[in-house]
């Protein structure tokens, strides 16, 4: 098997993906013949030409109507948008077409389609190149959103993406894109869509993340383990569809839970487990659940560091978690 | 009115030099030191994108947005936009701001993202503004910024005010969203204002040619309501001749026009780009025979202006004052803590100060805290 990067691993579904099926055609800003600014369509034009991978004039919105239009008429586009800080022109399509088209015609069109986007701080990118916004898009019923955090996950939950019938917004955690390599099997594989991973076992306490928090969470997790915590950790994968019953189990079995995401705290995902689980297993629960997130602020620059939750800051939660 | 629309047009010239440099219409009636200032700020920008280009490859800095190439574009505009107007743009026009009143300082204290600068670090490299001299804060969103550059030239209008505004984009941006509400909206309004395209030829890896299918980007112009003009954006007369007619005209009452100048992007999108990828190096040296320094200095040579000599003179003095900002730069504290939370509102809201002492309490705890850094009252 091959070792690839999260990156390559992307690249390699891409690739297996169009290699299947024909109608499987890739377009954004420069994912042509520069192959992406991380690299992540490299070699695309190359092997399927430039009608299957091409660049288009500089408009999200134009991007995401237009793979709205060939996802209706018998294509399956995969969308990139550059980073996405910058999906927001293209929010009105994403939000009032695709999401509703299946609904709004009763069944009668859909739009089986990927947008792919590089999210998330760590590259000294600033408000823009930095930003979390999966909460506004598990606001939209109708919509799939896909995080994945290892490079195995990438490309199973990406090829699983492309084959779902309906439209997937697939957030690619940019932190991760080549710090982490593994074994990634070759050819055609699906992870399902909906199912959480368990990442590391632990029977006192359990911190649910997913994309680029999932190896600070595991970092947290050992340092915990020298207190003498055990602790879990859970990957997601998946926002929405969320594995609600994965989520209830693991918050049952262990009492004490942290979620950890690095977008803003109000209204941010980690509200949703926790109302899941004040709903459903209140009387499991042996301490209050306990977020660690961004700050409900912009993303800064010089301070990027600082905003992001790291493993210290993970660390104190559960220890509060754990005092209570 | 009328007569200011054609007397702008008139003024109005493709090019007042050959590629050689040698004059091919009648120059603006100037000083020779007017002249020598072009250089001289030309040089003076090019010094100034090297050095940052240095800072960024020894790793002093995250990023640049090169301006190689578009000096003349730069030089030209901040010699035409007068000190009342205002200047809206996006990643490579701080050249043009320096020139109008960014002090270098606050320049390099932006790319440096550090205490000093007025943005407080938090934007990323190379997004610089200055409030002095009318150039607002923009973001990396492409095209936002053309939309808001109207308004405030409504706003402008409204208030009776005679300022105008240059709304500067790149070709790529032509695309965007921000464009045609711009462009359209401007134009039903006649508001005030002059959109400048710099066509640098690429947007990232995406060729003008493969942005719009018009002939050019001048030519767009017309289907909104608005004149349009190309203009050569390596000669730095003529982009100053034509933006400063396009202002006066628009001064005038006579609405809005496009500006679009055609320029070459010599270097990478930007630092992180590596562009031998995507372009052919044919076209690159095609454009270094264009390049605008040594057409201008070849035009002030033969005016016996300035010689070769004294044009090295001015680059050692430009370096030299761009080397001694840099030492205090570099000397820089790091930004405090606590501007994490601050100007996200006009006050810290209660659920920042808690989420920002919460923050603090662990900073402390781990001796990460600085002096300075305390807990907010709650
Ligand atoms: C809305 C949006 N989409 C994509 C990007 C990424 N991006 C940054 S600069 C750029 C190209 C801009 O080209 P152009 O407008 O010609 O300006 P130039 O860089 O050539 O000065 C792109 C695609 C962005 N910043 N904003
Ligand atoms: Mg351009």
């Amino acid at each position: 098997m091959p070792t690839l990067t999260l990156v390559q691993a992307v690249n390699d579904a891409l690739k297996t993906a169009m290699r299947r099926d024909k109608s499987v055609l890739v377009f954004g800003e420069d994912v042509g013949p520069k192959g992406g600014v991380f690299l992540a369509t490299e070699g695309l034009t190359t092997e399927f030409g430039k009608e299957r991978c091409f660049d288009t004039p500089l408009s999200e919105d134009g991007i995401v109507g237009a793979a709205i239009g060939m996802a209706i008429n018998g294509l399956r586009p995969v969308a990139e948008i550059q980073f996405q800080d910058f999906i927001f022109p293209a929010f009105d399509q994403i939000v009032s077409e695709a999401a509703k088209l299946r609904y709004r015609s009763g069944g009668q069109y859909t739009a089986p389609m990927v947008i792919r986007t590089p999210y998330g701080g760590g590259i000294r990118g600033g408000l823009y190149h930095s930003q979390s916004g999966e909460a506004y898009f598990c606001h939209t019923p109708g919509l799939k959103v896909v995080v994945p955090s290892t490079p195995h996950d990438a490309k199973g939950l990406l090829l699983a993406s492309i084959e779902d019938p309906d439209p997937v917004l697939f957030l690619e955690p940019k932190a991760l894109y080549r710090s982490i390599k593994e074994e990634v099997p070759e050819g055609h594989y699906t992870v399902d869509l909906g199912t959480l991973r368990g990442v590391r076992e632990g029977k006192d306490c359990v911190v649910f993340c997913y994309g680029a928090m999932v190896p600070v969470a595991v970092k947290a997790a050992e340092q915990a383990a020298e207190l003498g915590h055990e602790v879990r950790v859970v990957d997601l994968r998946t926002l929405l569809p969320l594995d609600e019953e994965g989520v209830l189990e693991h918050a049952k079995q262990v009492g004490r839970v942290v979620v950890l995401h690095e977008a803003p705290r109000f209204c941010g995902f980690g509200a949703e487990i926790s109302a899941m689980i004040a709903e459903n297993a209140i009387e499991y629960m042996d301490a209050p659940v306990v977020r660690v997130t961004g700050f409900d602020t912009p993303f800064p620059n010089t301070l990027e560091h600082h905003y992001l939750p790291d493993a210290r800051r993970v660390l104190d939660a559960i220890e509060r978690v754990m005092a209570y | 009115m009328a007569s200011t629309a054609a007397k702008a047009a008139a003024q109005i010239r493709e090019r007042y030099l050959t590629w050689e440099g040698a004059p091919i219409a009648d120059l603006p009636d100037r000083p020779k030191e007017w002249f020598i200032d072009l250089y001289s700020s030309m040089r003076y920008l090019r010094c100034v994108d090297e050095r940052m280009l240095k800072l960024q490859r020894a790793g002093r800095i995250g990023f640049v947005g090169s301006m190689l190439g578009s000096e003349a574009v730069l030089v030209g505009a901040a010699r035409a936009i007068s000190s009342d107007d205002w200047l809206w743009s996006g990643l490579r026009e701080g050249g043009a701001a320096l020139l109008r009143g960014l002090p270098l300082s606050e320049y390099i204290a932006q790319m440096y993202c550090n205490s000093l600068d007025t943005a407080k670090g938090r934007q990323m490299c190379n997004h610089f503004q200055h409030k002095g001299s009318h150039y607002p804060s923009w973001s990396s969103v492409i095209g936002t910024q053309i939309p808001h550059g109207v308004g405030a030239a409504h706003a402008a209008k409204l208030r009776g005010l005679k300022e105008v505004h240059t709304i500067f984009f790149g070709d790529g941006a032509t695309s965007s969203n921000g464009f045609h509400s711009g462009m359209n909206f401007a134009a039903v309004w006649k508001s005030p204002c002059v959109f400048v395209c710099v066509n640098n030829g690429w947007a990232i890896s995406v060729p003008a040619r493969a942005q719009t299918a018009s002939g050019s980007y001048a030519q767009k112009a017309l289907a909104y309501g608005m004149p349009g003009h190309q203009v050569d954006g390596n000669d730095p007369i003529a982009v100053h001749e034509a933006l400063t007619a396009l202002i006066e005209r628009a001064r005038s009452g006579a609405g809005p026009a496009l500006l679009e100048l055609v320029t070459y992007r010599m270097m990478g999108h930007s630092s992180s780009d590596d562009p031998t990828k995507y372009r052919d190096q044919k076209e690159v040296d095609l454009w270094t025979g264009r390049d605008p320094l040594p057409r201008f200095a070849r035009f002030l040579d033969q005016k016996g202006w300035l010689d070769g000599a004294a044009a090295e003179r001015l680059e050692a003095e430009h370096n030299r004052t761009i080397d001694a900002e840099i030492h205090v730069q570099e000397a820089a504290a790091p930004m405090p803590l606590r501007s994490l939370v601050e100007d996200v509102y006009a006050e810290v809201p209660l659920h920042l100060r808690k989420q920002y002492n919460d923050f603090h309490r662990i900073a402390e705890r781990l001796g990460q805290a600085q002096p300075g850094d305390g807990a907010f009252p709650l």
